[in-house]
């Protein structure tokens, strides 16, 4: 039994490898850059418009809805990453529907791939947003003996980030396998949509802990106070 | 036994273990978070948008570590590191 579409190799030259996981990875990249590419082609400001359009102008403005819900004052700028990283989470989970195709992130190279952008782009937008000396004096607050413990968390939490998500695309294919030894007529079919359930869930939590962490270190220490009363 | 017996039999016991008694605790946990949620939803039903979303998010982290011990039992059983070893050595030899 497979534990990741890493294994399945559909071209080799020497040291060179085209396995699963790339090839789906690159068919999404492609669906999704040249869809998008079609659709903002014939974008349209007026009372009429595609269907397509409405369904692009959904999911952008309910993602920066989102964003800004978790506590960042401009997700605009913050839209681009985020969005790149759910949409990319969710179409893996949602196109495994399509019989033969793999998903992506259901393989550790991939999610350690999407977690390692999180945890440079962490730091990186703490940085732009509040500067050198105040970002990296957020890592000794309260004390300066937590600054080991602000340190390990940084990783821990990439590495949680990963695991999380490869454990929960894996293991929706491989109950699936286990399941069609045991019972093949109908029951799959239940896990399957509670696979894709799971998938999207994944998908938004991926999503809303890179944000979260990103509200995070981007905070500036004193919020206005008319924040602090909507939030209490 | 010997030790390619002793390993099947360490990796699939250890297997059963983990996810069983991986799963004990974080299912207590997500209970008790399920509950807390539902009782204030009843008494705060304007608040609903946000309990559920910190309700699924922190359900999610809870369920990260069962599925850690999943994890670790898939590797143990499917592409356990001291059974390829093993096997390894034998077809060597």
């Amino acid at each position: 039994m497979r534990l990741s579409p890493d294994e399945i190799i559909f071209w080799q030259f020497g040291f060179v490898k085209l396995n699963a996981t790339i090839v789906f990875t690159w068919g999404l990249m492609f669906v999704m850059a040249v869809g998008s590419k079609l659709i903002t082609d014939k974008i349209s400001t007026g009372h009429t418009r595609s269907r397509w359009q409405n369904l692009l102008e959904i999911v952008v403005t309910l993602t920066e809805k989102q964003i800004e819900e978790v506590g960042i004052l401009h997700p605009k700028k913050y839209l681009p990453f985020l969005g790149t990283l759910f949409l990319f989470v969710a179409l893996a989970a949602l196109c495994t529907v399509f019989p033969g195709f793999e998903p992506p992130t259901g393989s550790l190279s991939t999610t350690t791939a999407l977690a390692l952008c999180v945890f440079v782009a962490v730091p990186l937008f703490g940085i732009m947003e509040r500067g050198w000396s105040s970002y990296l004096k957020s890592y000794v607050q309260p004390t300066f003996i937590m600054l080991p413990f602000n340190i390990i968390s940084e990783f821990s939490r990439t590495l949680a980030l990963a695991v999380r998500l490869f454990g929960n695309m894996m293991s929706g294919a491989m109950i699936i396998g286990i399941l069609l030894t045991i019972t093949p007529f109908i029951f799959p079919i239940v896990m399957k949509a509670l696979g894709l359930l799971t998938g999207m869930v994944q998908a938004y939590i991926f999503f809303v802990l890179a944000t979260v962490y990103i509200a995070a270190a981007t905070r500036v220490r004193k919020p206005d106070p008319e924040a602090e009363h909507i939030e209490s | 036994m010997d030790s390619m017996t002793l390993i099947a039999v360490a990796s699939i016991i250890t297997a059963g273990f983990t996810t069983g008694i991986g799963c004990l605790g974080p299912a207590l946990g997500e209970g008790r978070a399920v509950s807390t949620a539902l009782s204030s939803l009843a008494q705060q039903p304007d608040a609903s948008a946000t309990i559920t979303r910190t309700l699924f998010v922190g359900l999610a982290m809870i369920e990260s570590t069962a599925i850690y011990c999943f994890v670790v039992s898939m590797i143990l059983v499917f592409a356990n590191p001291f059974w390829n070893h093993i096997i390894a050595q034998a077809t060597g030899q």
